[in-house]
Parts: C-alpha cells; structure tokens; sequence
C-alpha cells in the first residue's frame, strides 16, 4: 500500500533521514521504532508531504507522492496524529474534529463519523462544546486520533501517541489502535514505548540515526537481543 | 468572578466587621452626589455646557444624578433585604455597587478637573462640584470596603419573547439616544465627563448582572437584534437635524469601521500580521477616482458606480495577490515587514505616477479632486434631501451608503467565520503545520484571507473618494495602517462588534476632544499598552480567544479538570485514572 525507497530527507544541509526503505501492507500495524533524533516523526512528515524529499520516493496505492502538496495527501487518504498530539488548544473538541475532516466534502458522512468518534470516545462526546486545552492527556490522544480518522484514512499515521501517558492510559490508547486496525485502517505507528508497539505490530523497523538497522515481525523483534537491550530495559 | 471577594487584600473575616458601614456610607455617598446636582458646579458658565446653576441641574448633571440613584439602591437594598432570596440574588448588589462609587469617584473627579482647566482653576468649581469630588471619594472607598456578591444570576432568567424585545427596543432607544446627546455637547470637558458617566454606568450594568440579562434578550432574538441595530443606525442621521459636523465623523467611523473588518479577517481570524493595510484601501479610492469622471482623470472610462465599486475591489484584491503570492509562504515576522514596506511603497508610487516619467494617472502629489459626488438611481448624494420633515444632508447620504457597505462586509465576515474556510482560518492561526497536517490548504487559505480583506477594503476606498472628494497619496501613510491596527486589536480580534467599538473609539475621540488631538499617539499608546496588560483579548472578546490569554482562567480550568478526574477515579477506574505530566 505504501512503499518508501531510500528516502532522503534534510533540515537544511543536514540529513536527518539517510536513505531508508520500508513498506506498509494493506490492513497491517507496522510500527517504526528508534530513540530521539531517530528520525521516526521526520519520517512521517515526508510522508504527509510535510517535508521535501531530497532523494529517494514514496508510492501510496501504486501513485508517486512526491511533489503532492499535503492538502491533497491527506486527500489520498493518507493522515498524520502528529508528534506532541497538536490540538487546537483553544477550539472547541467537535470544531478540532470537522478540522480533521476539512478535505472532505460530503456533509452527511462527516456527521456519521463525528457520530462514530463520539461513539469510540464517549468522553469527546459528551464534552464536545468544550475547548480541547481542558481535556487530560490521553483524553487529547483520544481526540487527536480522532481528528485524524475524521479524514478517514486509508493509512493512518500515529507519531507517539503513549507520549506523556501512564501505562494504563497507553494500554487504552494502544487497545484503540487494535480496534481500528479491526475495522481495515492500515496504521504505520512511531514509538518509543517499544514493548507497547511491538505487542500489536505485523512489522517493525528499528531506526538509528537515520538509518534503518533491522526489520522482523513485531513477535520476532519483540524476543530479538538486540532490540531488548537497546529499547526494553533487559540486560 | 466570586473568587475575588474583595477588591482589597485585607482578610474577610476583618472587613465582615465594616459591611453595614460600608453600605451607609455608600448611602451618604449617593445623597451627597444628589445633593450636588442642586448646588452650582461651576463658578463660569463655560465648562460642562454650563453647570453654574443652584436648583436647576443641567441635562448633563441629570444623567449624573441618574448614576448617584443606581448607586442610591444600590448601597441602600442590601441594607432593606437582609435576608437572601432568589429574587435577590438575581443582582450582585454589593459588586454593582463597588462599580457604582468608583464610578461617582470618576465622574466627581474629571467634573472638578474640567471644570478647572476649561475655566482656568480650580477656584472656579463651586461648592456642588467639591461635593460631587467628596460624595465620590466617600463613594469609592465605601465600594472597596464591601465584599464581593454571588454571582448575578439575572441572565439566566427566562423572559418571554415579547418582553426581550421590548427590552431590546428600549437598550437600543437608550444608545441612540446617548448617542445623539454625546454628539450634541460642545465642550471637550462635557464630552469626556460624559463618556466617564457612560463608561460607569456600563461598568455597573456589566458588573449587577443586569447587562448579562440584556445579552441573553439579544442572544435569544439575534436576528430581531441585528436588523434593530441597524435600524437605529439608520435612523441617527435624523436625530441629527441636519448637522453636518457629526454625520461627517460618523461617515468616516463606518469608512474607517468597514476598512478594520477586512484587517479584522487577516489579523483576527488568520493571525497574519499586516502592517501596510490602508494600501488597499488608497487602492480602491484611487481606481474610484480614476473611473469617476473627475475632470482631473486622465481615463475617460466613466462606468456606473456599481462597476466602480467592483472594479475597485478587485484592483485591491489584485495588488493582495500580488504582494501575497510570494510573501505568504513565509511565516509571521516576515509578512510584517513585507506588508509595512508594500504600505510605503504603494504611497511613493501614487505619489510618483503623475507622468514625469511614466504615465500620469494620480497628477503625484495633487491627487485627483473633484470626485463627482455620486448619483444613483436619481438620487444626489451631494445635495441635501428633506425626509419626514427632517433635512438630511451629504454626509448623511453617505452615511447611510457606508451603512450599506458595512453591512454587506459584515454578513460576509460573519458567514466566512462560521464557515469551514473559517474553521480553516482559525486552525492556521492556531497551529499552522497542525492546519497543513490536518489537509487544510493553507497558502491557499492565507491568499484567499488576504485577497478577500483587500476586497473589502477596496469596497470602503471607493466610497471614500466620493466622499473625500480629493484622493491624494499622503492619506494613506503608514500611521493610518497602524490605527487600523490598533483598532482591530483594541476593539477585539476576531470579532464584529469588538472592531466596530474599536473603530468608534479611534475615531470618534480626537473628533470631539480636539485638545487631546495632539497627544492622541502618546495617549493610544498609552491604551494599547494598558489594554495588553488587562484585557489582552480586546474590549470586546472573541469566544475562541478569551481563554488564549488568562492565566488564572487555565489554572481555573484545571482545578475543574482535577476535580473531573477524581470524580472519574471514583466512579470509573477504568475510564481516567490518571492525568499526563505537565
């Protein structure tokens, strides 16, 4: 379904990305693991369109997306929960979730889903008039991944959706992601919490400066040394 | 609110001791300011359009006297009804009356100084108006003594439909009416002692609560509102008896008015800060006057009004697109500069188009004069037309076709606001990647805010040059952008009402107090300054905005969120046990 080949991405005259190659199946969780500066979340930019790509390309459904502003990615069906959950603070949940809805334009669909969102998340619901700012954290993940299944995705993208939340919190949001792979969204997840992600993930890419050092099923990696002793805390 | 129970520091339980003596002196207060009014103010006869008369207060000291009453029954009822009831609590007494002696106390001051500086000292103010002072100072300090009220819970009675236009009808009689006495005072003093008294006596409407029942009427019926608002607009140029002096400054209060709603849409909604706005606006007023007819124009394409007025919005939109399309693609800081420059350099070119090397269409320097004034449908707006007896004049005319203009710009920032490009717009200001992440367009978006807000400014240029009669480059320079500025963000960002009370503000003062004209920089200044520090939000607050800005309103919020959670925790372990660190 999506298909990176050695992907270039830079900040400047900085390569933050070096050339990677990975590849998401229909209806799969693959999941991108790696520690800070990784370059997990500049990944995901380039896929949204974000971010220019100095080298390399990314097919969606068999079509090239580069030179696709990100308007029309998400369009494709492509939408991104971004890293630090960015809500807008001051807007009230149910505006925050026709934003994640903007490129559509069926009226009546919208108001199913918003009414599916408020069905998955009762919390969101029920406060819906209220700004998102008040919301608890992993309230906020709920509604950023919310948001972004308002665009109904084909591929959704989650950027450390566990971050900032107690272990409980991750357990629900983690659950959530099982529920909507369940309903046929493909989901390609960046995380830090390794054993979390690695727990539902087909497949994992394990990223190091750029760079991707190993790929498994989720089960292999989750067992694989190297990926215990670098991400799970086991000597 | 309630959690500020005083306005003082000192602990409740020692100012509980003073409640009854507060309220009595607030009583002495209110008796003494009614006393006043019927001993001389002023020895001479010129400050406060003549308050040197015992026993026969003038109309000015009749509306004071209407403040010392609401202060009267304001002190005075909690002392009557002790205990509290639901009727009672409709109204915070205590709060309303706190606002009513600082009101007496602002009121009582600028009527001494007035009266001071316009009759050359203070050994011109009478006995009556050292009253006033005292009955202020009194009431001031008897209003900081009380303890604050429960919240009013006078707004969320429920009144029937007919009342709630009645009461409409009679708010909005009661502005007209001020409006048209405001306007009608002659002296700087009398007009600023006025605007003290009404700025008191909305103080003490907002803070009894009775204001909060007002905007639930209006709230309940906003159609019935908007279309009364405008028919009292529409009718004010009869209550002016044909002056022109002030059918002038209002005209140019809708102009400047309609102009701050387009910015509104850049700066408000979309958060792009534009420092060279009045461009746009020189920019419809100069294809106007182009395409007026005006013996000084060199284009002897003559089309109707109607044209005109689309061709000019479409020009300013033109030039929105062109300085647009390269500069939008940069974020903030940049733009502002951009712009500031695009302002000066929109100037220099009018002023340099007058065909000393390149093609004449300004004349530079001169300008275009002798705009035709307009004509449509056979009616002259230069000419003055009797209507019910009442004779209205040119500038009333153009009163009423900027009333026309606002409205239009009005309907459409409204219907854009509530729109989805609008929700786009308020993302973008948000959270600009957000926004683009989110599959908001949002160079697109910024272009279509820009272009469209220099439409509408374009709209008020054309009618301006008509109005103005003489379009020249040198009223369009940078200060007047900031003035746009500082009326959007005075008034409000993001909202209607806000950019209309902002425009009237900036507009309306160095009219009427010609001697502060000099000082009104430093004095605007002043109030910016003043106006980020306590009310960042504006006067007038966008629903969006208000909680950007107050601290304690978040910490508020989170206090309520807490409780929310520890109410989740007992009830539903499994939904919200804990909270993300912050």
């Amino acid at each position: 379904m999506l298909e990176v080949k050695d992907m270039v991405v830079a900040y400047g005259r900085v390569n933050a990305v070096k050339g990677i190659s990975f590849s998401v199946e229909k209806g799969q969780i693959v999941t991108l693991l790696g520690t800070n500066g990784a370059g997990k979340s500049t990944t995901l930019r380039a896929i949204s369109g974000l971010l220019k790509l100095v080298s390399g390309s990314i097919t969606f459904e068999g079509e090239p997306l580069d030179g696709v502003p990100a308007h029309k990615i998400v369009e494709r069906g492509i939408a991104q929960s971004p890293e630090g959950r960015r809500l807008f603070r001051k807007m009230s949940v149910e505006d925050n979730l026709k934003l994640g809805a903007f490129s559509r334009k069926d009226t009546a669909g919208v108001k199913t889903d918003l009414a599916n969102i408020y069905e998955l998340f009762p919390v969101l619901g029920e406060r819906r008039h209220e700004a998102a700012g008040l919301f608890s954290g992993g309230e906020q993940q709920m509604l950023a991944i919310g948001r972004a299944m308002m665009s109904r995705p084909k591929l959704l993208m989650l950027d450390e959706p566990s971050m900032g939340l107690s272990p409980i919190m991750t357990q629900t949001i983690m659950r959530t992601i099982l529920k909507l792979q369940s309903e046929g969204v493909t989901i390609l997840l960046v995380e830090q919490n390794a054993s979390a992600a690695l727990s539902l993930a087909d497949r994992g890419y394990v990223l190091e400066v750029g760079q991707i050092m190993f790929s498994d099923t989720g089960k292999a990696l989750l067992g694989d040394d190297r990926v215990r002793k670098a991400y799970l805390g086991a000597d | 609110m309630s959690r500020l129970t005083t306005a003082l520091t000192i602990p409740r339980e020692k100012l509980e001791k003073f409640q009854t003596a507060a309220h009595i002196g607030g009583v002495v207060a209110a008796v003494l300011g009614i006393v006043s009014v019927l001993v001389p103010w002023s020895y001479a006869h010129e400050p406060l359009d003549d308050v040197a008369y015992g026993g026969a207060p003038s109309p000015l000291q009749f509306n004071y006297l209407g403040l010392t009453v609401i202060a009267l029954v304001l002190f005075a009822a909690p002392l009557v009804f002790r205990k509290p009831s639901k009727v009672r609590d409709w109204v915070a007494w205590n709060t309303g009356a706190r606002f009513a002696g600082y009101g007496l106390l602002a009121t009582g001051f600028v009527a001494v100084a007035a009266i001071g500086i316009e009759s050359g000292g203070l050994i011109n103010v009478d006995p009556g108006g050292w009253i006033a002072l005292v009955a202020g100072v009194v009431g001031a300090v008897s209003g900081l003594l009380l303890l604050g009220s429960p919240d009013p819970s006078m707004g969320k009675i429920k009144t029937h439909s007919i009342v709630q236009i009645f009461a409409i009808a009679g708010g909005l009689a009661a502005v007209l009416f001020a409006a048209a006495f405001a306007l009608g005072l002659s002296g700087p003093g009398a007009f600023l002692f006025y605007l003290t008294f009404a700025g008191s006596l909305a103080l003490v409407l907002v803070r009894t609560g009775v204001f909060g029942w007002f905007a639930k009427c209006a709230a309940d019926n906003k159609k019935i509102m908007v279309l009364a608002a405008f028919f009292v607009a529409f009718v004010f140029p009869f209550t002016q008896n044909g002056s022109d002096a002030n059918m002038s400054i209002a005209t140019q209060v809708l102009i400047f008015a309609a102009t701050a709603l387009g910015l509104n849409i850049v700066v408000g909604l979309v958060g792009l800060l534009d420092l060279g706005y009045i461009a746009f606006l020189g920019a419809g007023a100069f294809t106007s006057a182009v395409l007026s007819g005006s013996l000084y124009s060199h284009l002897n394409w003559h089309p109707p009004f109607i044209v005109t007025v689309l061709i000019s919005g479409c020009v300013a939109s033109l030039l929105g697109l062109i300085i647009g399309t390269p500069t939008l693609r940069v974020s903030g800081d940049y733009l502002a500069i951009v712009t500031l420059a695009f302002g000066e350099i929109f100037r220099i070119t009018m002023n340099n188009l007058d065909g000393s090397d390149g093609p004449n269409i300004t004349n530079g320097s001169n300008g275009i004069n002798n705009v035709p004034e307009l004509n449509l449908f056979g009616f002259n707006f230069g000419k003055p037309h009797v209507m019910l007896g009442i004779e209205i004049g040119r500038f009333a005319n153009y009163f009423w076709l900027m009333l026309l203009v606002l409205a239009v710009i009005m309907v459409v920032f409204v219907n854009l606001n509530r729109s989805r490009i609008g929700r786009g717009w308020v993302a973008i200001r948000e959270d600009e990647l957000a926004a683009e992440a989110m599959g908001v367009n949002t160079f697109g978006l910024k272009i279509l805010a820009f272009a469209g807000g220099a439409f509408l400014a374009g709209l008020a240029g054309a009618v301006k040059a008509h109005y103005d009669i003489s379009v020249t480059p040198d009223q369009y320079v940078f200060l007047e952008s900031a003035f746009l500025l500082a009326a959007v963000v005075l008034g409000g960002m993001g909202t209607v009402m806000g950019v209309l009370v902002g425009a009237t503000i900036l507009k309306l003062l160095p009219e009427k107090l010609r001697f502060f004209s000099d000082y009104r920089l430093m004095l605007f200044g002043l109030l910016l300054v003043f106006m980020m520090r306590f009310r960042p939000e504006g006067i007038i607050a966008d629903e969006r905005r208000q909680l950007e800005f107050h601290a304690e309103d978040e910490e508020l919020a989170e206090s309520v969120e807490e409780e929310l959670i520890t109410y989740h925790d007992h009830f539903n372990p499994d939904a919200l046990t804990t909270e993300d660190l912050r």
